[in-house]
């Protein structure tokens, strides 16, 4: 035995020996150098851009610093800033993507909490049956399923249909391209999300609470107010969290099922992008929309998993 | 054990139609023969005929499986190293930088994200030739980042369940940390790793907006065939197409629950 171990220390396999030593840098350093090129550094691309001027050029913006009588001048155009506060049509879809997904957020909640408390109290295959259930759509392509509701939706789609047929109606009602039809296509993409968190917190609820509370001559309903709905508040933020914050950005659903008018803040960089070609304001929206919306949500994140931890 | 009231199961009955009904109006209006896909023009199954003659959903299909099965395994490693880092490996310099940075993608709008990653690209075209066309790799690259997000999470929390007196006392047997991950851990987490494989493998084939923005000639992504042909308007072989994925979805489900059970009775 004494003469292995002598033999590895005159003969060392240096490569061996240096990954040993240095694997935790390498374990460490992996990720983080993947993560700081194709994560970290892209926003201050988006920032440089974002103080660009417009150009006709390839690709489409002028560079910040030039090179003037041996002067460096570095140009910072603000101008693009002022533009998204000037211009009413981004305040007002900023202001319309916090709505629609505010509101989706309470009726994603809304369907979302007897579902998850009716399946947090089944028990055994009967319970993993309807948990495998809500999971299943979520398995499914996201842009299909929303593509389904344009049939089912427009003016000759099937809830029209029916009910011309059955002769409720007699001219099909426009659904279609409105409020209406995208608050539908966020509640619908979403609703696993609401309930997956809700489950797993009233599924630990403690049952002997509800049954003291009964015992004690608590209605059901006085019982669910005051001991199952304030014990599940963690999952309801949980679930609002998970719908709201997606929800905000989302672009295929108001693309696909709303109006022109239906001006999400995701639609609109988008169409800045694509459509005007437009980088730099592009990236002015892409700024705005991180520090408006991106980094209160993540600081709310953060305090949430410190009161948990603490 | 506490009975429900008649108002949440009726609630949670309507939750399930609002659920399924879409999925299964797709199904059956795919086996429509009519073109109208709202009218009933008798059963057939000639879309799925020119589905499979679409040499332009084909080859996206094509695409988008190598995309997803290329960028949920890189996105593997890299999610279960930063997992493993951010669990065992206790406190070092930038380790909140490394948190927050695998934490973010997963509250990130996919247009800030794709955005963002397609001006770098721009930018590191221009400074370094590379690279010199947008398309397979770029878009790899892209969803290998936010897909790694949601590996770190689910392997983050298998790892911090695990017991980890069975690490250490390998360690105090004088296995190498290496040998250690590999004989202990890797085996432990072996099912977590499969799951987040498979969410980052869903969710790479799923992706419209970021693939919209990263992509180039020629490399469209079958959400991006899909989105172009659905904004249009209905077409039936759409809905063959997702009658295909459904069923092969479902049955993935099924036979995966099937053998979990199997499992279970087994340790039991």
């Amino acid at each position: 035995m004494s003469e292995t171990a002598q033999q590895d220390r005159v003969r060392p396999w240096r490569l061996a020996d240096w990954f040993v030593r240095h694997g935790r840098t390498l374990v460490i350093g992996l990720p983080m150098l993947w993560l700081v090129i194709f994560f970290l550094a892209p926003f201050f691309v988006v920032f440089k851009i974002s103080v660009s001027e417009l150009a006709i050029a390839r690709p489409p913006y002028l560079p910040l610093t030039s090179w003037e009588d041996g002067k460096l001048i570095l140009t910072l155009n603000l101008g693009n800033f002022q533009y998204l506060i000037e211009d009413s049509l981004y305040v007002s879809s900023y202001l319309t993507s916090i709505r629609i997904a505010f509101f989706s957020t309470i009726f994603a909640l809304l369907l979302g909490y007897p579902m998850a408390y009716v399946i947090a109290r089944s028990t055994g295959h009967r319970r993993n049956l309807l948990l495998m259930l809500v999971m299943l759509p979520f398995w499914t392509s996201f842009l299909l399923r929303v593509y389904a509701w344009i049939g089912i939706l427009k003016a000759n789609g099937v809830i029209n249909n029916f009910l011309m047929w059955t002769g409720v109606i007699d001219s099909p009602i426009v659904m279609m391209q409105t409020d209406f039809a995208t608050y539908v296509g966020i509640v619908y993409t979403y609703l696993p999300f609401m309930i997956l968190p809700l489950y797993a917190n009233l599924a630990k609820l403690d049952t002997t609470l509800l049954e003291a509370s009964s015992d004690l001559g608590a209605r059901p309903l006085t019982t669910f107010l005051t001991i199952t709905l304030p014990l599940s508040i963690p999952g309801i933020v949980a679930g609002s969290m998970l719908v709201f914050i997606p929800a905000i950005g989302e672009f295929v659903v108001p693309t696909l099922l709303g109006g022109p008018d239906t001006l999400m803040i995701g639609r609109v960089l988008w169409s800045e992008f694509f459509n005007n070609r437009d980088w730099p304001v592009a990236s002015a929206v892409a700024m705005a929309m991180l520090v408006l919306l991106v980094l209160p949500v993540m600081w709310l994140r953060r305090a949430q998993s410190q009161q948990e931890a603490g | 054990m506490q009975k429900t009231g008649f108002f949440m199961r009726f609630i949670t009955v309507l939750g399930f139609v609002f659920l399924y009904a879409p999925i299964l109006s797709l199904v059956i209006y795919s086996f429509n023969e009519s073109r109208l896909v709202t009218v009933w023009g008798g059963f057939s199954t000639k879309w799925y005929g020119e589905l499979l003659k679409d040499p332009q959903i084909l080859s996206a299909a094509w695409i988008s499986l190598k995309i997803a099965f290329t960028s949920a395994s890189i996105a593997l490693v890299l999610g279960t190293l930063t997992a493993l880092v951010l669990v065992r490996f206790g406190r070092f310099r930038l380790r909140e930088l490394l948190n927050g940075m695998i934490t973010a993608p997963l509250v990130m709008p996919e247009v800030i994200t794709g955005l963002s990653l397609l001006l770098l690209f721009v930018v590191m075209e221009s400074w370094l030739g590379w690279p010199s066309q947008r398309g397979f790799t770029t878009i790899v690259i892209a969803h290998t980042t936010f897909c790694m997000a949601f590996v770190a999470v689910i392997v983050e929390s298998r790892l911090s369940d695990m017991d980890e007196s069975i690490e250490e006392a390998a360690g105090d047997l004088g296995a190498r940390p290496v040998r250690v991950f590999f004989d202990i851990t890797l085996p432990t987490i072996a099912p977590a790793l499969v799951s987040a494989w498979l969410l980052a493998f869903t969710l790479s084939l799923d992706d419209l907006v970021i693939a919209s923005f990263v992509s180039g000639p020629g490399s469209s992504t079958l959400p991006m065939v899909v989105f172009s042909k659905v904004r249009l308007g209905v077409s039936p072989d759409v809905n063959a197409l997702a009658t295909i994925m459904i069923g092969a979805i479902g049955l993935g489900v099924v036979i995966a629950t099937a053998l979990l059970l199997r499992q279970e009775k087994k340790t039991e």
